[in-house]
C-alpha cells in the first residue's frame, strides 16, 4: 500500500512535456458574413440583423450570420414544402444514393470540417476529427441504406413520410446533431428545415455546401441561422409538420406548451443529470477512466454526461485519490492542439452559468478540488472540478450544469444506490462499474434511463437508439427507433 | 324486490365513494359517482404505489393476468350487453373488448422481441435496446364504443407493464365502472388499474398537470381538451399519446413505453 501510494504522488507530480502540436487552419475557408441555405442556395436574406460567431478559445470574429426573420423562415419552408412533393414521390433507392454521397462527402471533406467544428465551438481537435465527424458520416451512411427498407422496418405497416421537418439542434455536437436529425427525416422521405445553434452555425453552413456538392435536390435540405427566436418561428410555423428539438428541458418545454393542439408530431431529446454508478468490486483504473470521459469529454457539455459519481463507500478514499491525481494530467488550453483533453467553454453565458453553480456548490458546503490548471488569458476556460461532501439536495447535485464539473455522492448497498440514481426528473442516461454481470443486469433494469452503459460512458453509435425518460424527452434517435418520429403509420 | 348497486370509484384494489360525497345522474336513474381532484390524487398515487411491482412480474405473468380479465368480461356478458343498452350492437362490443384482452394477453412475451433490437454498433461492444414501461398512464376513455374503446388503451398500457388510472367517460361511465369489476377478480394487483368517474372539466386539467403522470392517452378527448392536455403536460414532458381510436398494435403497446438501451464492452 505505501509503495503504491508513493508511485501515485510520483505520478502526480511528474509532468510529462508535450510539443505544441496544433492542426493547421490554412485549409480552411470560412466566408467573412453567410447568407441562408433556401432552395438549394445560399441565398440573401430579408432580415437585416446579423451576428458574430467567434471562436470561444480566442474571443476571434469567424464570420458573421444571418439572424433569420419570420420572411425568411417562411421562405425555408415553402421550399421544403414545394421539395417534399418531388423528394417523397422518388425512388426510395434514388433517396437513397443521395443521402450515401452526402455520407462520403463528409468522410472526404472530414479534416475541414473537424477544425472548422473545434474552431467555432471550442472542443478539442482530437474529439472533433476522432468523434463528431466520423459519426456524423456514419449517421448519413447509416440511414442512407434504410430508405429503400422501410417496409421492413414496420411490418404490417404502410410507413409514409409526414412532410416538412422542423429541427432545432445545440451547440454541444453541431455537426453531429445535424446528422441526427436530417438523415432519418430524408431517408423516411421527408424534407427539412434546420436551424442550428446561434454559437455555432459553422458547420452547418458548410453543410449546405456539402448539399449542393452531393446535388441534393433543392429544398430538401434548408439552412436557416439564427437564435432562440428563430427557432420558435421554424417550430411554429404551420407548414411543418414534425418538430424535432435538442436542447435545454425548459426550453424543450417551451415547445411543448407552444406546439400545443397543433397536430404536430414532436421529439424533444432534452436536458440529463447522469449517475455514474461504481461498486466496490469495479476494475478501478478502467472506473476513473470511464468517470473522467463522462464528465470531462467534450467539456461537460454534453448532455447525457455523467455528472454524479455514485461510487460505493468502501472504495470512496481510494477512487478519490486516483481521480484527482488523474485530473491533475489532463491537458487544458488550444483546442486544435491535437494533445488538448480540455478544451474551451462554448460561450460566455455559459462559462458564467458554470461559474455560478460551482459559486452555488461551495456556498452549500460542497468540497471543491480543481487540479492546478493554467487558464489561457483570453477566451472562455474552466478548469475540471469535482466536489465532494456533496448532499443530494445541493444543486450541483440536481441541475445540469453542463460543464466540466462533477459532484461526488456515495452509497452503501445496490438498492441505494438505484435510489439515487433514479432521484432526478431528468432520465437520459446511466453508468454502472462492477465485475458482477448479474448485478450490471440487475441495475439496468431499475435504472430509468434512456442508455445505460455498463463498464463504459459516453459511447454512440448510428445503430444505437438515443433519447431519454421522464424530463429528458421523449423519442429516440438513432437505429431502427430513430425512424419512427419520421414515419406516418397506417 | 332487486338489490340495487351503488356504482364506486376503484382505487388501490377498492370500491370506495368518492371523498367528495357527490354524485350525477347521467340518465336520470342510476347515482354515478362524481370523483374530485383529490380521489384523482388518491388514483394516480395508489398507481404509483402498484408500478414496481407490476412492471416487475413477469412478462408470461402479465398475459396471464390479461387473459384472465377477457376470461371474467366474457363471463359478465350478458351483464356488459345490458349496460350497453343491449341489442347486437352492445353484443358485438363485448365481443371485441374480450378479443382485445385476448389480443394483448398474447403480446406481453413478444413485444420485446418485435418492439427490442440487439444493434451492431461499430466496435467491441454489445448492444441492446429493449422496451420498458413509462409508469402511470392517465387514459381519457373514450364514449364511443365506450366499453371497447376503453379496453383497447387500457390492455396494451397493462400490457407493457404501466399502471393506469382512467377517467370514465362523463357520459357513458357504466361501463368503465363495472369494468372496474371484472378487473377487480382478474388476478390484477391492487392499483395497476383506477377507474374514476365524474366531470371532465373538474378532473381533465389535474390528471394533465399531475406531476407523478408519466403519460396521457387523449383517445376519449375533444380537441379543446386534447390542446389543453397538452399544454399542461409540458410542465412534466408527459408523453400525450393520440393513436387514433380503435387501432390495435404493437405500436400502441410501444407508445406507453421508454426504449432502454445497454451498452458492454466485449473482452476477455
Amino acid at each position: 500500500m505505501a509503495i503504491a501510494k508513493r508511485q501515485r504522488t510520483e505520478l502526480a507530480t511528474h509532468k510529462f512535456e508535450y510539443a505544441p502540436a496544433p492542426e493547421s487552419t490554412d485549409f480552411v475557408k470560412i466566408e467573412p458574413r453567410y447568407g441562408l441555405f433556401i432552395g438549394g442556395k445560399m441565398v440573401a436574406a430579408h432580415s437585416k440583423k446579423r451576428f458574430a460567431t467567434i471562436n470561444p478559445a480566442t474571443e476571434q470574429k469567424l464570420s458573421e450570420v444571418v439572424e433569420a426573420d419570420a420572411t425568411d423562415v417562411d421562405r425555408a419552408v415553402k421550399a421544403a414544402d414545394r421539395a417534399f412533393v418531388s423528394w417523397s414521390r422518388l425512388d426510395p433507392s434514388r433517396r437513397a444514393r443521395y443521402i450515401f454521397r452526402i455520407s462520403r462527402i463528409l468522410q472526404e471533406r472530414a479534416r475541414e470540417l473537424a477544425v472548422v467544428e473545434t474552431m467555432d465551438g471550442g472542443k478539442p481537435i482530437k474529439e472533433s476529427r476522432d468523434v463528431d465527424i466520423p459519426l456524423a458520416a456514419a449517421h448519413f451512411f447509416y440511414y442512407a441504406g434504410w430508405a429503400d427498407k422501410l417496409e421492413w422496418a414496420f411490418p404490417n405497416r404502410k410507413p409514409r413520410p409526414i412532410g416538412v421537418a422542423g429541427q432545432v439542434i445545440p451547440w454541444n455536437f453541431p455537426l453531429l446533431m445535424l446528422a441526427w436529425k436530417i438523415a432519418p427525416a430524408l431517408a423516411a422521405g421527408n424534407t427539412v428545415v434546420l436551424k442550428p445553434a446561434e454559437t455555432t452555425p459553422l458547420s452547418a453552413m458548410l453543410f449546405a455546401d456539402i448539399c449542393q456538392q452531393a446535388e441534393l435536390p433543392p429544398g430538401v435540405v434548408n439552412i436557416v441561422t439564427g437564435a432562440g427566436q428563430t427557432g420558435a418561428l421554424v417550430v411554429s410555423h404551420p407548414g411543418v409538420k414534425k418538430v424535432a428539438f435538442t436542447g435545454s428541458t425548459e426550453v424543450g418545454k417551451s415547445i411543448q406548451r407552444s406546439l400545443a393542439g397543433s397536430g404536430k408530431r414532436l421529439t424533444l431529446e432534452l436536458g440529463g443529470k447522469a449517475a455514474n454508478i461504481v461498486f466496490e468490486d469495479a476494475p478501478m483504473d478502467a472506473a476513473i477512466e470511464g468517470i473522467v470521459n463522462g464528465i470531462y469529454f467534450n467539456q461537460g457539455h454534453v448532455c447525457c454526461a455523467g455528472s454524479r459519481l455514485l461510487v460505493q463507500e468502501s472504495i470512496a478514499e481510494p477512487l478519490l485519490e486516483k481521480l484527482k491525481v488523474r485530473l491533475g494530467t489532463l491537458r487544458l488550453g488550444d483546442p486544435l492542439d491535437k494533445n488538448t483533453d480540455i478544451g474551451a467553454i462554448n460561450s460566455k453565458a455559459q462559462l458564467d452559468k458554470i461559474a455560478g453553480l460551482v459559486e452555488a456548490g461551495v456556498e452549500e458546503g460542497a468540497e471543491l478540488f480543481q487540479p492546478e490548471c493554467k487558464l489561457p488569458e483570453r477566451g472562455f476556460w474552466f478548469p475540471p472540478t469535482l466536489f465532494t461532501n456533496v448532499s443530494q439536495s445541493y444543486r450541483i447535485a440536481r441541475e445540469e450544469i453542463f460543464g466540466p464539473v462533477l459532484s461526488v455522492l456515495t452509497f452503501r448497498t445496490p438498492a441505494e444506490a438505484v435510489e439515487k440514481a433514479n432521484n432526478t426528473p431528468y432520465g437520459l442516461s446511466a453508468g454502472v462499474w462492477t465485475d458482477k454481470g448479474s448485478r450490471i443486469l440487475w441495475m439496468v433494469e431499475r435504472m430509468r434511463a434512456g442508455v445505460v452503459w455498463a463498464n463504459t460512458f459516453n459511447r454512440f453509435d448510428p445503430t444505437s437508439p438515443f433519447g431519454g425518460y421522464k424530463e429528458s424527452g421523449y423519442g429516440r434517435e438513432g437505429g431502427l427507433h430513430g425512424l419512427m418520429p419520421y414515419v406516418e403509420l397506417n | 324486490m332487486d338489490v340495487r348497486k351503488t356504482y364506486k370509484l376503484y382505487i388501490g384494489g377498492e370500491f370506495v365513494r368518492s371523498e367528495s360525497g357527490r354524485a350525477y345522474r347521467v340518465d336520470g336513474s342510476v347515482n354515478v359517482p362524481r370523483g374530485s381532484r383529490k380521489d384523482l390524487r388518491d388514483a394516480i398515487s395508489a398507481a404509483r404505489k402498484a408500478f414496481p411491482g407490476w412492471a416487475e412480474r413477469t412478462a408470461m405473468n402479465r398475459g396471464q393476468i390479461l387473459y384472465r380479465a377477457a376470461e371474467m368480461l366474457d363471463g359478465r356478458r350478458a351483464q356488459f350487453v345490458e349496460v350497453l343498452g343491449g341489442g347486437r350492437v352492445a353484443a358485438r362490443e363485448v365481443d371485441q373488448a374480450v378479443e382485445a384482452f385476448v389480443w394483448y394477453a398474447g403480446w406481453t412475451d413478444k413485444l420485446a422481441q418485435v418492439a427490442g433490437n440487439t444493434n451492431p454498433v461499430a466496435g467491441p461492444y454489445f448492444n441492446f435496446t429493449i422496451p420498458e414501461p413509462t409508469g402511470v398512464v392517465g387514459i381519457v376513455a373514450p364514449s364511443e364504443s365506450a366499453l371497447s374503446g376503453l379496453v383497447k388503451r387500457v390492455a396494451p398500457a397493462l400490457c407493457g407493464g404501466n399502471t393506469v388510472v382512467v377517467l370514465a367517460s362523463e357520459s357513458e361511465p357504466l361501463p368503465a365502472l363495472t369494468l372496474a369489476e371484472v378487473l377487480a377478480t382478474s388476478d390484477l394487483p391492487a392499483g395497476v388499474v383506477n377507474v374514476i368517474g365524474g366531470y371532465r372539466r373538474e378532473l381533465l386539467s389535474w390528471l394533465g398537470a399531475h406531476m407523478d403522470v408519466n403519460a396521457v392517452d387523449v383517445a376519449g378527448c375533444t380537441p379543446g381538451d386534447v390542446a389543453a392536455i397538452e399544454k399542461s403536460a409540458a410542465e412534466n414532458v408527459k408523453r400525450v399519446i393520440k393513436i387514433t381510436a380503435g387501432e390495435m398494435s404493437p405500436q400502441l403497446i410501444t407508445a406507453f413505453m421508454e426504449m432502454k438501451t445497454v451498452w458492454h464492452p466485449i473482452g476477455v
